[in-house]
């Protein structure tokens, strides 16, 4: 079982998250290219190592992003919290 | 250079009789300092890749290269389910000529691969699903491809341990029906096409990791990434100057082709796989149900392999999860009510190389000499053959084959997607 730690509800079990993948930033769809938009919706930095990532916590109904090693699994507090912890 | 000793009845029985051994399947070798083509992994496809360089095109002078040992990845860990019933024309024909390499491949390579064709089928539960058989029954038989789809009925004849009833959560509607689907001895084509290909002098390179790519001229840091061109690979045992690199390293992928500076449209997800003790034979096809998430054959050893769906995490790590078994047994048992008091024996991951739409990535790359073989997410195994052929042809003749040509890496900067899920049996 892969343990998540909600920042607001604390450690739970990771069925009871939606994983959303590496956080991906959006480039704004007024101003940018179609080659900056085609990267933005395909490639991906596939980490093997820490990365950087959303997850919907189902229990506090909010998106977190949490610092998890792809290789390992673990977590670890991410320096910063660009949604400031809500949805 | 030595031929390896022949299978044949006639020499088992001789060397029964004189308790003779066995040569090596293949041997071990010093690195060379240059080679012409490095092939970074050695699982089926990097395997088959270096054969038919060898056999079709006379380039022998190959080395595959893996950070473990010889298909120890996707090649040993897939559930060895062989099929050709996909959904796009693109796929349908790309995975017939794999099924029609495999079909042969015991007598090409001299060793038994123990392909059983016994008949594949995709259950549907909804009207919707039906839709989609019948859709992928349309295009497979324009493709010259026996498939079909039958009703409950026909299902229960087929496969009579099935619960077909109409009460059931999940009622059996009907299937397709692919009868030259099945399962094979996946080891068994891995060390075939090893001793077959270093029986023409390629040499297999294990427990050698691939740290770097050289590469020079590219527009990205330190000379990489697009418009470079490839000198030479860095291993733990030393520096290869090499011209040509190809990226056959699966779940792996991107992280290999990030040593050339390219970043793939690939994300690495695990997929389990479980086994259980084995029983008499009862299960005569290969069943798969894609709305239960969940896939059965028997061996002929008579154990059930299961597969099901890929991890609703992405991640590089082979650890099995309670939650998989739990999930696999309630599904599988709405399905087979009878086999509830079967044991399983053990559970596994493999690593998934999953893209956008499905389909694989093949063919050259911005980087002048750098192949990528990659993108393979759960079709790898089955495709093994056909894509050792044609990355061979678009290696040996610098041109990318017919075959392979909607699978290159520009259809994600050209909007040239080919859309594979509906054909997955593997749930996503």
């Amino acid at each position: 079982m892969l343990l998540v730690a909600c920042p607001h509800c604390g450690p739970r079990d990771a069925a009871d998250f939606h994983y959303l993948g590496a956080t991906n930033p959006r480039p704004d769809p007024t101003d940018t290219t179609a080659p900056a938009w085609r990267t933005y919706l395909h490639l991906r930095a596939n980490v093997a190592g820490w990365q950087q990532e959303t997850w919907y916590c189902r229990a506090c109904r909010r998106h977190v992003v949490l610092e998890r090693n792809t290789v390992t699994n673990e977590f670890r507090d991410p320096p910063v919290d660009p949604l400031g912890g809500a949805s | 250079m030595r031929r390896p000793a022949r299978y044949s009845a006639l020499g088992l029985l001789t060397r029964g009789l004189t308790g003779r051994k066995w040569p090596r399947l293949w041997s071990q070798h010093d690195l060379r300092r240059s080679y012409d083509v490095v092939i970074v992994g050695a699982g089926v496809h990097g395997l088959a890749c270096a054969y038919y360089l060898a056999k079709v095109h006379g380039i022998t002078n190959v080395a595959v290269l893996d950070k473990g040992w010889l298909g120890g990845g996707g090649s040993g860990r897939n559930t060895a389910i062989l099929r050709s019933n996909y959904l796009t024309p693109e796929g349908i024909r790309f995975y017939d000529r794999s099924l029609h390499l495999y079909r042969r491949m015991s007598a090409e390579l001299n060793f038994n691969v123990m392909f059983s064709q016994r008949g594949h089928l995709t259950l549907a539960h909804s009207d919707a699903a039906l839709r989609t058989m019948r859709w992928r029954a349309e295009v497979n038989v324009l493709q010259g491809v026996d498939s079909r789809v039958v009703d409950a009925a026909e299902v229960k004849t087929l496969v009579p341990s099935l619960d077909v009833s109409p009460h059931s959560a999940h009622p059996i509607l009907g299937a397709l029906y692919h009868p030259p689907g099945g399962i094979i001895r996946h080891d068994a084509v891995v060390w075939g096409y090893a001793r077959a290909a270093a029986a023409l002098g390629v040499q297999l390179h294990q427990e050698t990791e691939v740290s770097d790519i050289l590469v020079e001229g590219g527009d990205g840091p330190s000379g990489k990434g697009p418009g470079g061109r490839v000198t030479g690979v860095r291993t733990s045992r030393g520096d290869i100057s090499a011209r040509v690199v190809v990226n056959c390293a699966a779940g792996w992928a991107s992280t290999v082709a990030q040593l050339a500076g390219l970043t793939l449209p690939i994300t690495t997800i695990p997929l389990q796989a479980a086994v259980t003790e084995p029983v008499k034979v009862f299960l005569p096809a290969v069943v798969v149900s894609g709305s239960l998430h969940v896939y059965v054959s028997q061996t002929d050893r008579g154990e059930l392999v299961f597969g099901a769906a890929v991890d609703p995490v992405a991640a590089y790590s082979t650890r099995g999860s309670l939650e998989f078994v739990e999930g696999l047994a309630s599904n599988i048992l709405q399905l087979m009510p009878g086999i509830a008091r079967m044991r399983l024996l053990r559970q596994w991951a493999g690593l998934c190389d999953m893209t956008p739409d499905y389909s694989p990535i093949m063919g050259g790359t911005p980087v002048d000499g750098f192949f990528v073989d990659v993108g393979w997410g759960t079709y790898g195994f089955k495709a093994g053959p056909v894509s050792g052929e044609q990355m061979a042809a678009c290696i040996a003749t610098g041109r990318t084959p017919e075959l392979i040509r909607a699978f290159d890496l520009a259809r994600f900067t050209e909007d040239r997607l080919v859309g594979e899920k509906g054909a997955a049996a593997v749930g996503h």
